[in-house]
């Protein structure tokens, strides 16, 4: 079958889709979005999380056709979603004549916003270089793993990032606990989690500067 | 495989009527673990999530009318004070990401033995509304609903429109025991409800026996000891003789096999200290709420 659904702002296609097909499987397998991961498929791991219609689900347990006519957002959309929304909730300056702004309509939406797939696909995770500045192009939660050294093999990363980014969107300023339970789903076998407490305490913390 | 879409609950109807062997899919947290291993290939998934009624959840004067897909994050944001027990029992299903796809319809649809939901159903009060085709709708009260190990009482042209269950009168508790907070399948579990109204106490126990059960001589015992005390009336501290006597019966209203999870005797005693603890705690707040209501009148 054919699924049609907007995957980082773009819409897409997929072909020959097998109907017990995972969401996972297509990101990965046939839009060639290999940044989800897949770890253990039943759920356990959390290394599959996307945001499905602004919601983090794992995408293993998401039917390929569910997903039709949805929202995606992956780890690849994560640095354009921040900034959309970064965008969205910037006060406005020129406002003077009233005119409200046509593109505020926040993440999510499409239009010309989004993550193209040619470029989601050669997407890279540059970190900041300290001599150039370089980098600008993570989402302040990318930036914040990379500056607490919470990424070791990195497979558990991109679902952690995901569910960091969205409780971050919801709870700007998380208590211990709070980061606790929202990546509980999350399971990570290399750091121990205190870098990746420390990782997002760091992008509430500047988060908290920049408004 | 075919993966059918209806866009209304007649449409799922007519195709469940059509396919009895088609298998609904709603958060898909039990289904797709078993069609990612293969243990399951059905020939048609029946995909329930475009259909907006089951989302939505009703609060009506006795019960709350709570769509067969309303997701666990839902429940426990929404239904807090109304369905305490069940938003508690939410709360401990697996994560987050589940959580924001898992409801109770599925729960019910799976019928483990160790689903979180059944207990508090159990021991709320509730209702399986179900439809077909066919034969319109009817109404499984929740006792009749788990007839096995991993089976219900639904007919294969039957699907799950919603359950009412039963709106708090009073205290409820859940109880689960597991390896760590997040992520585990219950080892054993409890739910317990106080229902100052009628002067009963219900009790919902997971993963103990073939299905979900009440342990109903024990609710006897509770409620008859509760009246002839006076409690009810008194609010005064259940006396430790009543509450061991209640945990020991819900411990032998169970029946439980050893398995890797746990072992049959460690899962009788584990009950009895769910139900004594719960009773203790439910008996606080019902003290605690008594105190308050008679401090402002
Ligand atoms: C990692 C992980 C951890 C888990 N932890 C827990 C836990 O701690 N506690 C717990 O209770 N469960 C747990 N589960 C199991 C699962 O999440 C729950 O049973 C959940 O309630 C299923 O809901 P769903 O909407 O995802 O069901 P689905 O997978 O969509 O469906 C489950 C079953 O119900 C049937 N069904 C669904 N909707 C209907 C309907 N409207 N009418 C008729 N039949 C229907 C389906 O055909 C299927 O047989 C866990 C699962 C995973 C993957
Ligand atoms: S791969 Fe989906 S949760 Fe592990
Ligand atoms: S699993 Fe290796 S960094 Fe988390």
């Amino acid at each position: 079958m054919r699924v049609t659904f907007t995957v980082n702002g773009r819409p897409q296609e997929a072909d020959d889709v097998w109907e017990g097909e995972s969401l996972l499987y297509v990101l990965r397998e046939r839009l060639g979005l290999p940044g989800s991961k897949n770890a253990c498929e039943q759920g356990e791991c959390g290394s599959c999380t996307v945001r499905l219609d602004g919601v983090p689900v794992c995408s293993c347990l998401v039917a390929a056709g569910q997903a039709e006519g949805r929202e995606i957002v992956t780890v690849e959309g994560l640095a354009e979603h921040a900034r959309e929304r970064a965008r969205a909730a910037a006060p406005r300056t020129s406002d003077t004549t009233g005119a409200s702004d046509p593109s505020g309509s926040g993440p999510g939406a499409s239009g010309t916003a989004g993550t193209p797939l040619d470029a989601a696909r050669a997407w890279r995770a540059h970190g900041a270089d300290p001599h150039t500045g370089d980098g600008t192009e993570l989402a302040p939660v990318q930036q914040a793993f990379i500056d607490a050294g919470a990424v070791q093999c990195g497979f558990c990363t991109p679902g952690l990032l995901v569910a960091a980014d969205e409780m971050l969107e919801r709870n700007p300023n998380p208590s211990d606990a709070d980061i606790r339970e929202a990546l509980s789903g999350n399971l990570c076998r290399c750091t121990g989690y205190e870098k990746i407490m420390d990782a997002v305490r760091l992008a509430a913390a500047r988060q908290g500067e920049a408004v | 495989m075919d993966f059918l879409r209806p866009a209304s609950w007649e449409e799922a109807l007519a195709a469940k009527a059509e396919h009895p062997t088609a298998v609904p899919i709603a958060g898909g947290t039990d289904v797709m673990v078993e069609i990612n291993f293969d243990h399951r290939r059905p020939g048609h998934l029946l995909d329930l999530t475009r259909i907006g009624d089951l989302y939505d959840w009703e609060r009506g004067e006795r019960s709350v009318r709570l769509g067969a897909s309303v997701p666990y994050t839902r429940i426990m944001s929404e239904l807090r004070a109304d369905l305490p027990g069940l938003a508690l029992a939410a709360h401990t299903v697996a994560s987050p990401q589940i959580r924001n796809r898992g409801g109770v319809g599925g729960n019910l649809g799976t019928a483990s033995p160790a689903g979180d939901a059944h207990p508090a159903l159990l021991a709320a009060g509730a209702e399986v509304e179900v439809a077909s085709a066919a034969r319109g709708t009817r109404m499984i009260p929740i006792d009749a609903f788990y007839t096995g190990v991993k089976r219900n009482a639904l007919e294969p042209d039957e699907l799950i429109r919603a359950v009412h269950v039963r709106r708090a009168d009073g205290p409820q508790q859940f109880s689960k025991v597991g390896t760590r907070n997040a992520m585990v399948i219950a080892v054993c579990a409890f739910g317990l409800a106080l229902h100052p109204e009628t002067r009963t106490v219900r009790t919902g126990i997971g993963s103990a026996a073939p299905t979900p059960v009440r342990a109903a001589a024990a609710e006897e015992f509770l409620a008859a000891a509760l009246e002839e005390g006076g409690h009810w009336e008194s609010g005064k501290t259940v006396p430790p003789s009543v509450a061991r006597q209640f945990a020991q019966l819900c411990s032998g209203a169970c029946n439980p096999i050893d398995d890797v999870r746990g072992t049959a005797s460690y899962r009788r005693h584990a009950v009895g200290v769910m139900a004594r603890r719960t009773l203790m705690w439910t008996w606080e707040s019902y003290r605690g709420a008594r105190r308050t209501t008679e401090g402002a009148a």
